[in-house]
C-alpha cells in the first residue's frame, strides 16, 4: 500500500543572484514497511527532501500526500500536530532531551499526544526492551553511549506508532559497533512493527541494509533500486 | 510534563541560574524588608498621632476651630461626654477646655494650647501618660499642676517642680494669667508637639478662663476598635447635628495620606527593583533560547506546538523567578520578624526624626496583603520577562534549527 506519494516536487532558493534548484522535479511512491536509503553527494538535495517529507519545509511547487493528506494544504499548526501522530524522527546528533531520562524522552510524544499513563509505559518499556536498553530507562543522556542515546532516539520514534520514520545520517556519529547494533534494531522494528524506515544516508552500511535504493543528484533521482 | 522540564531545564546550568536567583532573593529581600520597615514606621507615627495627640474622633463647637475663641464651646460639654460614652463601640470620652496662650519660665517664654483636662478621663482617650518620663501625671503636685513636652522644658530650661506662668485671655477678654507647677514631662516621638502642648487639670483652666461649669471646647473620642471610626463618626455626626464632629482623618489628613503615600512607596520601590531584575532574567533567557536553537528545532520537528514550546519557556521564567522570590520574601519576612522585638535603632537620626514626629526605633509591621500583592508582582515580572525570549524561540525554522552546530 503506497503510504507516501510525491508529485512533481521542486524545491528552490533564490540565493542573491542565483536560483538553487534543490530538489528539481521528484516524482516517488513509497509503500508501507519499506526500509529505504536516499543516498547521494552533499548538496544533492537528500535533506531537502526529507525535510519536505516530515513537514519542515515546504515545497515550492508539487505535492506530498501521505495517506490522503496533502502536507502543502495544511496550515502550520495542522503541520505541527500531523508530525506528531504520523511521522517519527531521528537526527543525526540523537537530539535527546538532556534533562529526561531515556523512558522520559521515550514517552515525550506520547505525553504531547495525551495518551494515558499505563499506555506510555507499557509502549515505552516494550520499546526500550526493544532496543536493548531494558535496566537503562532511568539514565539520562549523558550517562549513555552515543549508539546507546540514538537506540533511545529511534525508540522515541516508534513511540507513537507513527506511519512512518525519517532518519536523517542516523549512523553519522557513530562507530561501527554501534551502527551495525542500531542497523538490526531497525531492521527488526521495520519488521515487527511494520513502519516505514526512510534514511538519508553516506553511510555504505546502511545502503547494505536498505530494501531500496534511491540515488539523488543535482535534486533529481538518477536511479531507484529495490533488492530482492 | 512541561513544568517538569521547565523546572529541571533551570538546573542545566546551576551557576548561570544560582546568579540570578541569589539576584532575585536579594532584590526581594530588600523590597520586603523595606515594606516591612516602612509599615511599621508608618503605623508607628499613626498609632503616636492617633494615641498621643488626636485620638480617634473630636467634637467641637463649630465655630470653634476657625479662630479658636475661647467663648465659642460646647455648653453642657460634660453631660453630652457622658451621654456619648453611652455607645458600646467607643472606649472612652474625656471633655477638654483648650486655650492659645503664653507660658512663661524665669528664661524664656512661648505660645503654646493649654489643655484643661480630666486626668482620670484623659487616660481614657490618650496614652499620654505612659509617656511622662520626669515627674508623673497629676499625682504629686496638689496645687495648679501643670504637664509639658520634653521639648518644652528644654527650651523654657525648666525642669520638674519647676514654677512657669501661664498668660491668657479670658472670656470677658481680660488678659489674665496663673502660676503653675510642673508636675511632669512627656518625652513622646514628636518635638513640635511636645513644644506647642501643655495640660493642666480642667478646674484650673476653667476658673482662669472665666468659663462657665460644665463646659467644653473639644469632646475627645477614643474607639474601641479603629475599624468601627467611620460608622461611629457618621453615627456621632447625626445624633450631635448642631456641633462639629471630626475624626482622626478629618483633623489631621496628612496622617491619613501619610499611611496611603507609604504603601504606594513601597510598591513603587518593589516594581523598580523587579523592574531591574527583569532586565537580568530576560537577558538570562534570552542565552538560554540562543543556546537551545538545536533542542527548540528538535521539540518543533517531533511534534511540540508552538504555544507548548512559549509555555514551556515561560514556566521556565517563572520558575527562575519565583525561587529566588520566594526565597528573597521568606528571608526579608524572617528578618522582619526577628526584628520585631527589639526594633530597629536609627537614635543617630533622632533629633531629626522627632522633630517630624516619627519614632527613632521602629518596629517593622508584616502585612499578609502586602506580602501576597509583593508575590503576584513577582509572577508577573517572570510572565513579562519570558515574553521576549520565548517569542524569538517560536521564530526559530526548526529545519535550520535542528542542523545548528
Amino acid at each position: 500500500m503506497t503510504i507516501i506519494e510525491i508529485t512533481e516536487l521542486f524545491k528552490t532558493y533564490n540565493d542573491s543572484e542565483i536560483q538553487v534548484h534543490a530538489v528539481n522535479g521528484v516524482d516517488l511512491n513509497i509503500e508501507e514497511g519499506e526500509f529505504t536509503a536516499i543516498v547521494g553527494p552533499s548538496g544533492s538535495g537528500k535533506t531537502t527532501l526529507l525535510n519536505m517529507l516530515g513537514g519542515l519545509d515546504q515545497p515550492t511547487s508539487g505535492s506530498i500526500r501521505i495517506d490522503d493528506t496533502d502536507l502543502g494544504k495544511l496550515k502550520s499548526s495542522q503541520l505541527i500536530d500531523f508530525r506528531m501522530k504520523n511521522i517519527g524522527f531521528v537526527f543525526q546528533s540523537y537530539n535527546l532531551i538532556p534533562v529526561l531520562t531515556a523512558k522520559e524522552n521515550v514517552e515525550f510524544v506520547m505525553h504531547l499526544q495525551g495518551r494515558p499513563k499505563k499506555e506510555r509505559e507499557a509502549r515505552t518499556m516494550q520499546l526500550l526492551e526493544a532496543v536493548g536498553l531494558k535496566g537503562r530507562e532511568n539514565s539520562r543522556p549523558s550517562k549513555l553511549s552515543g549508539g546507546q542515546q540514538q537506540r533511545v532516539a529511534v525508540a522515541r520514534a516508534l513511540a507513537s506508532k507513527p506511519k512512518f520514520v525519517l532518519a536523517d545520517e542516523p549512523t553519522a556519529n557513530l562507530d561501527s559497533k554501534s551502527t551495525e547494533n542500531l542497523l538490526n534494531i531497525m531492521e527488526e522494528l521495520n519488521k515487527q512493527e511494520k513502519i516505514t524506515f526512510i534514511f538519508s544516508t553516506h553511510d555504505q552500511r546502511v545502503v547494505n541494509k536498505a530494501h531500496r535504493v534511491i540515488t539523488l543528484e543535482d535534486g533529481k533521482i538518477i536511479s531507484d533500486n529495490r533488492k530482492k | 510534563m512541561i513544568t517538569s522540564v521547565a523546572w529541571r531545564n533551570i538546573w542545566r546550568n546551576p551557576l548561570r541560574s544560582g546568579i540570578i536567583i541569589t539576584a532575585i532573593t536579594i532584590g526581594m529581600f530588600a523590597g520586603v524588608f523595606s515594606a516591612t520597615f516602612m509599615k511599621g514606621w508608618m503605623n508607628q507615627r499613626l498609632e503616636a498621632g492617633i494615641e498621643t495627640e488626636t485620638s480617634h474622633i473630636q467634637i467641637h463647637n463649630p465655630e470653634y476651630r476657625k479662630n479658636y475663641d475661647i467663648r465659642q464651646f460646647i455648653p453642657k460639654g460634660f453631660e453630652l461626654a457622658e451621654q456619648i460614652a453611652t455607645n458600646p463601640a467607643i472606649n472612652g470620652v474625656s471633655p477638654r477646655v483648650t486655650i492659645q496662650s503664653m507660658i512663661a519660665s524665669a528664661e524664656t517664654g512661648t505660645g503654646v494650647k493649654i489643655m484643661g483636662i480630666i486626668p482620670e478621663k484623659e487616660k481614657q482617650v490618650t496614652s499620654l501618660s505612659e509617656y511622662v518620663t520626669e515627674g508623673d501625671y497629676f499625682e504629686s503636685i496638689s496645687r495648679n499642676p501643670i504637664v509639658i513636652g520634653k521639648k518644652l522644658s528644654e527650651k523654657l530650661k525648666i525642669r520638674s517642680k519647676s514654677k512657669v506662668v501661664i498668660t491668657l485671655q479670658d472670656t470677658d477678654g481680660n488678659l489674665t494669667g496663673g502660676a503653675f507647677r510642673v508636675c511632669g514631662i512627656f518625652d513622646t516621638a514628636n518635638s513640635m508637639y511636645e513644644e506647642t502642648n501643655v495640660f493642666v487639670r480642667y478646674q484650673d483652666l476653667a476658673r482662669l478662663g472665666m468659663l462657665p461649669e460644665g463646659v467644653a471646647h473639644e469632646i475627645i473620642v477614643h474607639l474601641h476598635d479603629q475599624d468601627d471610626l467611620l460608622p461611629t463618626t457618621l453615627a456621632l455626626r447625626e445624633q450631635q447635628s448642631d456641633l462639629e464632629v471630626l475624626n482622626w482623618k478629618e483633623l489631621t489628613p496628612e496622617l491619613g495620606y501619610l499611611n496611603e503615600i507609604g504603601n504606594l512607596y513601597t510598591y513603587i520601590f518593589v516594581i523598580i527593583i523587579l523592574l531591574s531584575l527583569g532586565f537580568g532574567i530576560v537577558n538570562t533567557m534570552l542565552m538560554v533560547v540562543m543556546e537551545r536553537v538545536k533542542e527548540i528545532g528538535m521539540l518543533m520537528a517531533i511534534g511540540m506546538g508552538k504555544l507548548r514550546v512559549f509555555l514551556m519557556l515561560m514556566f521556565e521564567t517563572i520558575l527562575l523567578t519565583l525561587t529566588g522570590g520566594t526565597i528573597g520574601i521568606m528571608l526579608g519576612l524572617g528578618a522582619s520578624l526577628a526584628l520585631q522585638q527589639n526594633g530597629i535603632n536609627l537614635s543617630n537620626w533622632a533629633q531629626g526624626l522627632e522633630d517630624f514626629g516619627y519614632s527613632a526605633i521602629v518596629y517593622p509591621v508584616v502585612e499578609v496583603e502586602m506580602v501576597v500583592v509583593i508575590f503576584i508582582l513577582v509572577i508577573l515580572t517572570g510572565i513579562l520577562a519570558s515574553l521576549y525570549p520565548a517569542r524569538k524561540a517560536l521564530k526559530y525554522n526548526p529545519a535550520d534549527a535542528i542542523r545548528t552546530e
